[in-house]
Order: C-alpha cells, then structure tokens, then sequence
C-alpha cells in the first residue's frame, strides 16, 4: 500500500503543483474554478483515452511515438505558458489595478483563462494517463493485496492533491503584495522545466543529443527521490542528473520567455490629467 | 493570435515527422534483451559495452503494463503488456547502474553494467 501511494503521489504531485500555481496565477478572473475545473477533467478524460491507446501511441514513429507525444505535449505547453507570461506582461498591470478597484473577480476576457486551462489539462493528462495504467495494472494483477494498493492508490492522490493546495495557500499567503511578479516567474520557471523535461525525451527517442549525460549529479545533496526533490522538479523543473542539452533547454526557453516579455511589455498609458470617470460597466480586457 | 496557434502547430507537426530519423539511427545498434514479466526483470543484469551507444528492447510479457526507469540512465518508458519497447542509450561511462520497473517498484530491479 505504501509503494503504492508513492508511486500515485509522485504523478499526482506534478499536476497538483502546475494546478495550484495556475489556480494562483489566475487569481482575480472570474470563473477561474470553473476553467481550471474544466482543464482538469477534459485532463482525465485525455488521461484515460492516452492509457487506453498506451499500446498505438508507443509503437507509433519507429517505436519512439511515447516519447514524441510526451515532448509534443510539453512543448505544446511550453508554447502556452509562454505566451501567458508576454500577455501579462501587456495586460497584467493593468488587470490587478482593476482587480483592486473593484475588489472582486473580474472579467478578463477568455484568453488568460484558456491558457492556464489547456496547461492545466496537458499536464493532468500527462500525469494521469501513467497514474490510469498503473491502477489498470492492479485491477487486472488479480492479487489478493489489491484493496490495499487502491487505498494505496487514494492516500497518494490525496496527499498529492493536498501539497497543490498547499502550494496555491502558500504563495497567496507568501507573495501576496507582488503576486503578479511571482507569479510570472514561477511560470517561466515552470516552462523551462517542462521543456528540460521534453527535451529528455527527445533525447530518449534519439532525436537530440545528450550533450553529456549527466551534465551533473547532484542525487547525493537533493536526489529526485525525495519529496522535495520531487516538488522542486515540478515547480521549477530541478533535475539531479540532467542532459547537457536539458539545461540547455531549460535556459533557452527561460530566456526567450524573459526577453519576450520585455519586448511586449506594459502598453503605455495614455498620459491625462484627470483619472477616467468610474463607469458602471468596466470594460474587459482583450 | 492566429499566427501563434499556427506556430504551435507546426512545431508539433515537425516533432512528429523527425520520426523518419529513427529508423536510420537505430537500425545498426548493439541490442540487447530484457524482459519485464510478474514483476520482475530479466535477466536482473546486463552488460553492455561501455563508450558506445547501444538499444535495449524490454518485451512486456504482463500481466499489466510496467514503466521502465533508470535515475542514473535519465529514461522512462511506459510498457503495455504484450508490447516492446525500444530504448537507447549511452554512450555510458564504464560503472553500474540501475534500473526499475516503477509499476512494481518492490521487485522489479535490474542493473546495467557497461564495461
């Protein structure tokens, strides 16, 4: 039961930590339950239509298509947090001004929202899919010690749900004052650390080269078997013995996300001297 | 935002076409057999040459599906039972290193050993 509720928690753990950053970054947006909610579950149902067709996707590109649908989806990702960050960095000032003087959710406008969603699914389906084939192998191991490895199954799920809750609490409760900025960070970070992770795939499939493997190993200080090790890889994609080339990525795709939201930065202000009239509609942001 | 999504969909269109490359690659690659049934590996040991590049196929005999993964080797792979799956690595270093089957991580342990 124990093993068990590792092996679920440590999937779980991926998905809950991209849910509650996203649930963090996406505070102030009306519906932002409701979206995330949805990316979550069209992220189970994706989950259990992959496991289903675990056998097709692995045969598929020369027997490299599991590593190829992995990286795609990572980088599909990737793409996603990566262009949330550069519309924040147009819009985000102006958002929490409104969020503040309105002192309620507002309306933003579909795009942020479908954003964070489509990463929160791609991610829950990532994880959930091995989660769905793991418990499809208990169901059908037909061992007397299956009750135990559900129960298993729920405390890692449980668990793993709760460290996202904590996640979200945490950094509402620890960066409040400069939650955008954070946020946008943790985004960037979170990005870079799937692209590192795709790019091992790549590597996997023998698309890339390693560029030394490992670049270094760091398993005795913090090792990915830890907890910590654990979140950290989630949250800021720590690897203790990565490819040369997944560093690489990794701070590629840092940058690019950094320099891309400086190019697209705030839109100036239109300069007046008297502050807009408060109408009774405020209008949503684009 | 068009262009964008135009963007992102050719990036994950020429991912998928690299698949041509594979074949080419691993077609003349040292192999070696593994086999994953009831949990456990085997053989629990496998040498390999060190210095080279090399393509191991983990045959799933079930029941179940079992992840193939190796901290030291930076590799997973999900394998549904019945199924191969091809896995390359190296070149490595002359040492030892392990491997597991994450679905059963209990019994499931193996070890390369590049000389």
């Amino acid at each position: 039961m124990f093993a068990t509720a590792i092996i679920v928690l440590r999937e779980v753990l991926e998905a809950a930590m991209v849910v509650g950053l996203v649930m963090v970054a996406a505070r102030g947006l009306r519906g932002r339950g409701l979206w995330i909610g949805s990316g979550v579950a069209a992220g189970l149902i994706g989950a259990g239509i992959v496991a289903a067709f675990a056998g097709s996707i692995a045969s598929a590109a020369q027997g490299m298509g599991q590593e190829i649908f992995n990286a795609s989806i990572l980088f599909v990702a990737v793409g996603m947090l990566g262009w949330h960050n550069v519309w924040m960095a147009r819009h985000g000032a102006e958002l929490a001004s409104k969020i503040r003087a309105v002192g309620r959710d507002i309306v933003a406008g579909v795009r942020p929202q479908y954003l964070l969603a489509s990463v929160v699914g791609l991610a829950v389906l990532r994880e959930g899919s091995e989660v769905v084939l793991f418990l499809y192998g208990i169901a059908i191991a037909q061992q007397d010690q299956a009750p135990a490895m559900w129960a298993g199954a729920f405390i890692g799920l449980a668990l793993g749900s709760g460290m996202g809750l904590l996640l979200y609490l945490g950094l509402l409760r620890l960066a409040a004052r400069h939650l955008f900025a954070v946020t946008g960070w943790l985004i960037a970070l979170l990005a870079a650390g799937m692209a590192a992770q795709g790019a091992g795939f790549l590597v996997q499939a023998d698309f890339l080269p390693s560029l030394g493997q490992p670049l270094w190993d760091t398993s005795a200080w913090l090792s990915l078997q830890s907890l910590l090790g654990r979140v950290l890889q989630a949250l800021v994609g720590y690897l203790d013995r990565p490819a040369g080339i997944q560093v690489l990525f990794y701070v590629l795709t840092l940058g690019v996300i950094l320099i891309l939201g400086r190019l697209y930065g705030p839109v100036p202000a239109r300069p007046s001297a008297q502050p807009p009239l408060r109408r009774g509609k405020l209008q949503a942001a684009k | 935002m068009n262009v964008n999504r135009l963007r992102l969909g050719v990036a994950a269109l020429l991912l998928m076409s690299l698949g041509a490359f594979t074949a080419v690659h691993a077609a003349d690659l040292p192999t070696f057999q593994l086999t994953a049934k009831d949990g456990r590996f085997t053989p629990e040991r496998v040498e390999v040459p060190a210095g080279q590049k090399f393509k191991l196929v983990v045959s799933n005999e079930g029941p179940g599906p079992e992840e193939f993964e190796s901290r030291e080797l930076n590799r997973e792979k999900v394998i549904p039972a019945g199924q191969k799956a091809e896995i390359i690595l190296g070149p490595l270093k002359a040492g030892t290193y392990g491997f597991f089957g994450e679905f059963h991580p209990e019994t499931a342990k193996g070890q390369i050993v590049a000389k």
